[in-house]
């Protein structure tokens, strides 16, 4: 990003400064504009008459009223090129890895939306390995879907897998408040894996000003629109961790005395966060963009604002929860959603794939039941204490983040679960499919 | 009149200030100039010289003193043959004709095609009086006779001077000379104009709905069915099924037009639309559902602004279809995205916020755009019909929120999601306590029931919420004393309810026969349903109860999911005979 250009003009007389925001007089100034103040850099977000605001990405920590102020004439910009694969950049989209400048064709961040009629339907199976995402949630390539996780679980990692096992062809990571370690070790796991040149990172770290993280989606997503429309590329982009990012808008919305709706957020989170997630998409041309995100949740509430918000917007959400009767972290199967899942189970997968779906859950949800029953002493029946150790073994063979198996072999291990556990009657599924697949021995 | 204009002052985000140079009404439209390209904005709040208005595109780039025109007309919506099968944005641009990948700024579309030739047909003759909404020729729009009216803008009677003959003509030929009261004469094209936030009248009058649009939903149909001319809606947390419910409501419903409308939500399910609508065939008619079918797609990464006005360019279009005779069902997903829309925009003009930041009249915009909805009796004696289901997004999954609120006040028909339900995949998730139909206590639509559905029909409906609701206290009490702290009547009750729960509440949206129900088919499995409740029976111990019982709901799932008396279903219903007569013991 340039921080100098020909037609600058200078100005030295702040009006007001606030924590995230300064406010001057200029004329002929643009929305959305980019200004240089006292070096830092700083976006048009509001004009009246004479009076300019500007949000400075870095805070405003130390600077004077008398701070220079240079006016760039244009929003935030990323170079693109595929030189961009294999490097790591900050918000700016500088490069942070010590390579060289990126050459290519500037591009404004945050462009226009795809148009829906040119949209096409995802369709296309992405395999994780993860029983719990693709038995029971199964993602599809265009779609964009969070992980709802509180911040001690290992979201970072089980969506770093999920990355490296996914068959596309770029992934692009973009980290907000990400902490020096988690980025280390995505660097890491992405080097080891052998697939760096594929791979390319925004990261703004917890030792940067939060605001600037503002920049990281549209940046990431820039750059995976160049790869996903031009090269016709299928690119997977990560976002972690979008509760800091939303964050951060609170903390702009407030500096500018906006009225906040619930939980401190701006009355816009639902657009702003829509603009993000909404840029998923499958082309016409074969490209496409898979967002997956992470949502970190205060001690697993999702009727916060941020992750309510989220559930609207994405195309499901993937629960991670501890498990304590199999003592594994496994993927919820009551809150976790694949809304296109339908899209491809029982079309790329086998016939029987949603009836053991379902009844797989169901027979877990019974298992629940009898838990509490458990919890409140009650006499358990016999069903009951069937359905206990078939959740047991269904959280351990299935839900649970460490499985690696394909999709048949999921579907298997669920039937095997319901001769071991049920009757033919007790798991409703429908007949044709009970007399074809339920193990004979 | 001269058209005002004026200069840019202001901008946060996409609400500009402009000083203006002469009158502006509220709601007028203007565009701002910015290099070669004209954003829409229309008028939104009047203080001295200074005009709020909100930019329906991005502003970025956009500067102070730029310049604005002012068109001296509210926002409208452009009605004719062409509109079915079309898919717009909220301003009713035409999105399949722009070019390129990306929505351009600026880009406005038409929203018919001009050189599209119609069969046109006269209905009115030459020295009819008529008055405006009165129909003076139809052409074929698909298979529907789309009627071509006097103007709604038309005020007083006319006289029709000339109608062109049947043929071919594209919708701006002159189709019809009308006379004045004042002996004035205006010619009449295929195509009219009307400010979308202002409802079409031309009606004689609007009676209360008298009969039952049907779903093909079990759990609404037979449970709390909505008026042809009724409103319902639809909350629910994310994740509860509330698109999965609609579009099947699209798909299945008994109406002759829809009209989806988008609203600020997921690009994505606009493309199920486009993707499967072409294919599935209308249940109703052997026609393709898009032919029937306008969509007004502004998903949530469109501008906010064009949200508020995609919902009125929809209504506005159902309106039209209603005045000629049609059954129309209009669907908006989500209106929680509309008030979000005001909301942001009411805190842009830095207002007094109402409950969560809402405006504070949002109560008043929710209920008058549901007073929309409704039946008629035209001038000439026929009916039509607009049917409007929302969904609405509650916060939090709470429904104590206040677009929620204002919407149980203007809808009647609640379908309340249930994430308790969802959770344990009982889809579709309504409640079926707490969601009622309010039509149910309508005279004229439990008549309506008993002459078509069957005699005390009512009655049954009420018979089986009523074993639901026992079946849910009994469950209570279970949970509270023990499987053996209660007698043996209790988890009789609890699995009569459960058999109710499996068999008509729930239903495979993606089953090709369990997702749709005819009535006929509803009343039979209601009918056995209830005969089977109505059984006494004893078991030695609750595990017998149970077991016997799930074998019920197994065989009629079973039936369920096989073709209405087919070789199938009836190999079930022995199997389902036998086990009744058999008994439990």
């Amino acid at each position: 990003m340039a921080t100098t250009k020909a037609f600058q003009k200078t100005y030295t007389q702040l009006e007001a400064i606030t924590k995230a925001t300064v406010s001057l007089k200029a004329k002929g100034v643009s929305n959305d504009e980019l200004a240089v103040v006292d070096g830092k850099l700083a976006q048009v977000v509001k004009t009246k008459g004479d009076m300019v605001t500007l949000q400075v990405f870095s805070g405003t920590e130390g600077i004077p009223t008398d701070a220079e102020v240079s006016f760039l004439g244009e929003p935030p910009t990323l170079k693109v090129s595929d030189q961009l694969a294999g490097r790591f950049f900050n918000a700016y989209g500088q490069p942070i890895d010590g390579g060289p400048e990126i050459e290519g064709e500037e591009r404004q961040i945050g462009g226009p939306s795809v148009n829906p009629y040119k949209r096409r339907q995802p369709s296309q199976l992405i395999p994780t390995g993860i029983a719990g995402i693709d038995l029971n949630n199964t993602l599809v390539s265009g779609q964009k879907i969070p992980f709802f996780a509180d911040p001690d679980q290992p979201y970072n990692n089980v969506m770093a897998m999920v990355a490296l096992r996914a068959d596309v062809d770029k992934i692009i990571l973009g980290g907000m408040g990400l902490s020096n370690d988690d980025y280390l070790y995505f660097r890491h796991e992405f080097e080891s894996a052998g697939a760096l040149e594929k791979i390319i990172s925004f990261v703004n770290t917890t030792e940067q000003p939060p605001v600037e993280r503002l920049l990281i989606p549209d940046m990431a997503l820039t750059a995976a629109e160049y790869f996903a429309v031009e090269k016709n590329e299928k690119v997977l982009v990560l976002l972690t961790d979008m509760t800091l990012y939303a964050d951060a808008l609170s903390i702009v919305s407030n500096r500018m005395d906006q009225i906040p709706s619930k939980d401190s957020m701006p009355g816009s989170l639902y657009s702003d966060l829509a603009k993000i997630y909404e840029k998923a998409v499958q082309l016409p041309d074969g490209g496409s963009i898979t967002i997956i995100a992470v949502t970190t949740l205060n001690d697993g509430d999702i009727t916060h604002a941020i992750p309510d918000n989220t559930g609207y917007i994405t195309e499901g959400q993937l629960y991670l929860r501890a498990d304590p009767d199999s003592g594994k972290i496994i993927i919820d199967p009551f809150r976790s959603l694949s809304r296109l899942k339908q899209l491809v189970i029982g079309k790329q997968t086998r016939e029987d794939h949603s009836q053991v779906m379902n009844a797989a859950v169901r027979l877990y949800a019974d298992a629940q039941n009898a838990k509490t029953k458990l919890e409140n002493g009650f006499d358990l029946s016999d069903y009951d204490l069937r359905c206990l150790d078939y959740a047991k073994e269904y959280a351990t063979r299935l839900l649970a983040i460490d499985v690696n198996i394909k999709i048949d072999e999921m579907l298997d291990t669920a039937w095997e679960l319901f001769a071991k556990y049920f009757s033919k009657a007790e798991t409703g599924i429908k007949q044709a499919f009970i007399d074809k697949y339920w193990p004979v021995n | 009149m001269s058209k005002s204009t004026g200069k840019v002052t202001g901008i946060v985000s996409n609400l500009v200030t402009v000083q203006t140079d002469g009158p502006v009404s509220q709601n007028e439209i203007c565009y701002i100039k910015i290099g070669d390209t004209k954003l829409m904005a229309e008028v939104i709040k009047v203080n001295g010289k200074n005009a709020a208005v909100q930019v329906f595109e991005s502003t970025r780039g956009l500067k102070n003193g730029n310049e604005v025109e002012f068109e001296d007309k509210m926002l409208e919506a452009t009605l004719g043959p062409g509109l079915l099968s079309s898919c717009y944005d909220g301003l009713q641009n035409d999105l399949t004709t722009m070019t390129g990948v990306f929505l351009k700024r600026g880009e406005y579309t038409d929203p018919l095609d001009h050189g599209k030739l119609w069969d046109f047909t006269p209905i009115a003759k030459p020295g009819d009086k008529v008055i405006a909404a009165d129909w003076l020729g139809e052409v074929k729009e698909g298979w529907l006779p789309h009627k071509i009216m006097v103007p709604f803008s038309f005020k007083g009677e006319y006289t029709v001077k000339s109608v062109v003959p049947a043929g071919q003509y594209n919708i701006d030929t002159v189709i019809a000379v009308l006379t004045s009261e004042d002996g004035e004469d205006v010619n009449v094209t295929m195509t009219q104009k009307w400010p979308v936030k202002v409802p079409i009248k031309g009606y004689k009058e609007k009676p209360r709905p008298n009969r039952i649009m049907e779903t093909g939903v079990r759990v609404i149909d037979t449970l709390d069915p909505i008026a042809e001319g009724g409103t319902g809606f639809i909350p629910g947390p994310f994740g509860c099924g509330k698109t999965v419910l609609q579009h099947a409501i699209a798909k299945q419903g008994d109406a002759e037009v829809i009209v989806m409308a988008a609203c600020g939500e997921r690009a994505n399910e606009v493309v199920e639309i486009f993707t499967e609508f072409p294919e599935l065939i209308d249940p109703h008619t052997g026609r393709h559902l898009m032919e029937r079918t306008t969509i007004i797609c502004n998903t949530s990464n469109m501008p906010v602004a064009a949200r508020e006005a995609s919902v009125y360019t929809a209504m506005t279009i159902c309106e039209y279809y209603r005045a000629m005779g049609m059954k129309v069902l209009l669907l908006a997903d989500s209106t929680s995205r509309w008030a979000q829309a005001l909301r942001e925009m009411s805190n842009r003009m830095e207002e007094l916020p109402g409950a969560d930041a809402f405006p504070v009249d949002l109560s008043a915009i929710i209920s008058s755009f549901y007073a929309r909805a409704g039946m008629v009796v035209l001038n000439n004696g026929k009916t039509g019909s607009v049917t409007f289901i929302g969904t609405v997004s509650p916060a939090g999954g709470n429904l104590k929120e206040p677009v929620t609120e204002s919407t149980k006040k203007a809808a009647r028909c609640f379908y309340a999601l249930e994430q308790n339900r969802a959770d344990k995949k009982r889809y579709p998730a309504v409640n079926p306590i707490d969601s009622y139909s309010k039509y149910l206590e309508y005279p004229e639509i439990r008549r309506y029931l008993s002459d078509t559905v069957t005699e005390g029909w009512v009655e049954m409906v009420e018979k089986t919420k009523n074993i639901i609701r026992k079946g849910k206290e009994a469950n209570e009490q279970i949970n509270i004393l023990g499987d053996d702290g209660v007698p043996m009547s209790y988890h009789e009750m609890f699995w009569k309810s459960e058999l109710v729960d499996f068999v008509i509440l729930q239903q495979d949206a993606f089953d090709p026969v369990d997702s749709v129900t005819p009535m006929d088919r509803q009343r039979y499995m209601l009918e056995l349903v209830l005969e089977i409740c109505d059984r006494e029976f004893t078991f030695d111990d609750y595990e017998k109860c149970r077991d016997y019982f799930k074998e019920l709901i197994n065989l009629l799932r079973q039936m369920n999911y096989s073709e209405f008396k087919s070789d199938n279903f009836n190999k079930f219903h022995e199997q389902l005979d036998k086990l009744l007569d058999n008994g439990n013991n």
